[in-house]
């Protein structure tokens, strides 16, 4: 395999573009980093885009061959990626395999979601898509009730307070105040997370991701190509790697654990050949705060049961033993589901190129996202370094 | 959507739906809910359908509170995952019971219930639910 390096990243603001339309934001997002990389738009030899629902709440699909013809690239290979809430992680790696394969030298990546256009329920109807129509859809369990299931196995089997766990909401609302792409950027408190609307017991409104509108983008090249368009601050993706799990939750032997982000983790680790505790920022999928705390056991930054000691003591921001989503995770920097994978990576790629401001890691040197699909029946995890 | 104008579509999967019956791997003795033809969990082609217990316990459960399409007008309603007596697990709703009541361990028994129409002149669509058992 070659090895795979980012060349450029661009992104919009997440949040309520009512002026926007998806192809816009794609083409905003996509145009951003391929300038980011220094290089001309004809260069780029496929495109992946990253998106879950656009055939659900725009009617619209074949989304590779639309990007590319309203960017200007019409002709070259270009694709939809689709994993539900892991597409956006799905296509950086299909992306990361197209170059790394060496079938093409310069490729580019753009995750987006448009979810403002659509009514709450649309919404709600077209996230569940990612899960069983037939036995799970069916029932009227919702997205987020799923989850709550897994919230409550968790917090009965290790005896662990809701506010320890919701506390990784507060976290990520404070590190977003500093991020200008970030849908939330302002402070929430602990008392405003446990107070807020009820949504399936025990979930509340603030312990969920929110909707909103997006794109990130990246360009990816090979070792040669890059040796013609050199730039300064340079990030391989040492590894990229995906696992599934069983489909619906109730069939898993587990409830409380996340098998294909351990599975996929593994795999990307062993690949970099880097240890867990050498991550320097980590990218968790937040899109419920007991998602952020399974996230940070099955990578063994705490024993199960006590991942949110680590939120609670502060450990998640820059300088604790893990930063994490130091620029608001899924819950304040925003959600686009589709376009979600490709912020995480550009967020690492924000932090390892010392562009992170306030919020920024010293000598940031490891970056691992996780990015989940349905209740995790799709991982994609993706580790950075920077290179000197 | 295209789901609520299907009869065939649930009609198939009425055995399963109504009967609750499950898939018992000849291979590694795992039994899954529904029925199919290869065992999730050691990829085994050798599943026989078997009729679940109609007795079990809560594993875990939630309250929705913001309905999907389909089940608008009836919440707060309760889903649940349930261990039933041979060890299948199915997810399925809790009723005849307050939210406030359920607790994890609870003993229930299957019953027949109503779970949404299709569109406002089409089939009704019916399957197994949950009530405590005392």
């Amino acid at each position: 395999m070659k090895r795979v390096y980012i060349l450029g990243a661009g992104a919009t603001k997440v949040g309520e573009h009512w002026d926007k339309s998806l192809r816009e934001l794609a083409v905003e997002a996509l145009l951003s980093a391929i300038k980011d990389a220094g290089i001309d738009k004809r260069e780029v030899e496929a495109l992946y885009v990253g998106n879950m629902m656009s055939g659900e709440l725009q009617g619209q699909e074949h989304l590779g061959s639309l990007i590319a013809t309203w960017s200007g690239m019409a002709g070259i290979p270009a694709f939809k990626v689709e994993a539900a809430c892991a597409s956006g992680g799905a296509a950086v790696h299909q992306a990361f395999l197209a170059v790394a394969s060496g079938a093409y030298d310069c490729v580019a990546v753009v995750g987006v979601e448009k979810m403002t256009d659509a009514l709450p329920s649309d919404v709600t109807a077209a996230l569940l898509t990612a899960e069983d129509q037939e036995y799970t859809v069916f029932v009227g369990a919702t997205f987020v009730a799923l989850n709550a299931m897994v919230y409550r196995y968790y917090l009965s089997k290790y005896g662990v307070k809701q506010e320890h766990v919701a506390q990784f909401a507060v976290h990520c609302h404070r590190m977003a105040v500093a991020n200008p792409y970030a849908q939330f950027r302002r402070e929430v408190k602990l008392e405003d997370v446990m107070s807020s609307p009820l949504i399936a017991d025990p979930i509340r409104l603030l312990e969920c991701a929110p909707t909103g509108d997006g794109a990130a983008a990246l360009v990816l090249c090979d070792e040669e190509y890059l040796k013609r368009n050199p730039r300064d601050e340079l990030v391989e993706i040492a590894a990229s790697a995906a696992a599934t799990d069983i489909f619906s939750v109730h069939e898993r032997k587990d409830l409380s654990t996340v098998a294909s982000f351990r599975r996929a983790a593994e795999c990307a680790l062993k690949r970099a050949k880097v240890e867990p505790e050498r991550i320097d920022v980590l990218e968790a999928h937040d899109a419920f705060t007991i998602l952020g705390v399974l996230t940070l056991e099955e990578l063994g930054f705490a024993p199960r049961g006590e991942g949110w000691r680590l939120v609670v003591e502060g450990q998640l921001a820059p300088g604790g033993k893990i930063p994490t989503n130091t620029m608001g995770g899924l819950k304040a920097r925003g959600h686009p589901v589709g376009a979600t994978g490709v912020y995480q990576v550009f967020d690492l790629f924000t932090q390892l190129t010392e562009r992170a401001g306030s919020n920024q890691v010293d000598n940031a040197e490891i970056g691992f996202a996780g990015n989940f699909g349905g209740v995790a029946g799709t991982t994609v995890v993706h580790l950075l370094k920077r290179v000197r | 959507m295209v789901w609520s104008e299907s009869v065939p579509r649930f009609w198939r999967e009425r055995a399963r739906k109504y009967r609750l019956v499950g898939g018992r791997c000849r291979k590694c003795n795992s039994i899954v809910y529904p029925h199919r033809s290869v065992c999730p969990h050691c990829g085994a082609e050798n599943m026989e359908p078997i009729e679940l217990p109609r007795r079990g316990k809560v594993v875990t459960f939630s309250v929705v509170r913001h309905p999907p399409r389909g089940f608008e007008g009836k919440e707060p309603f309760l889903v649940a995952v349930i261990e039933l007596e041979n060890g299948a697990r199915v997810l399925s709703q809790l009723v005849d019971v307050h939210p406030e009541d359920v607790k994890e361990g609870m003993e229930v028994v299957a019953v027949f219930r109503r779970y949404r129409e299709q569109a406002p002149n089409g089939i009704i669509e019916y399957g197994i639910k949950f009530r405590p058992l005392k």
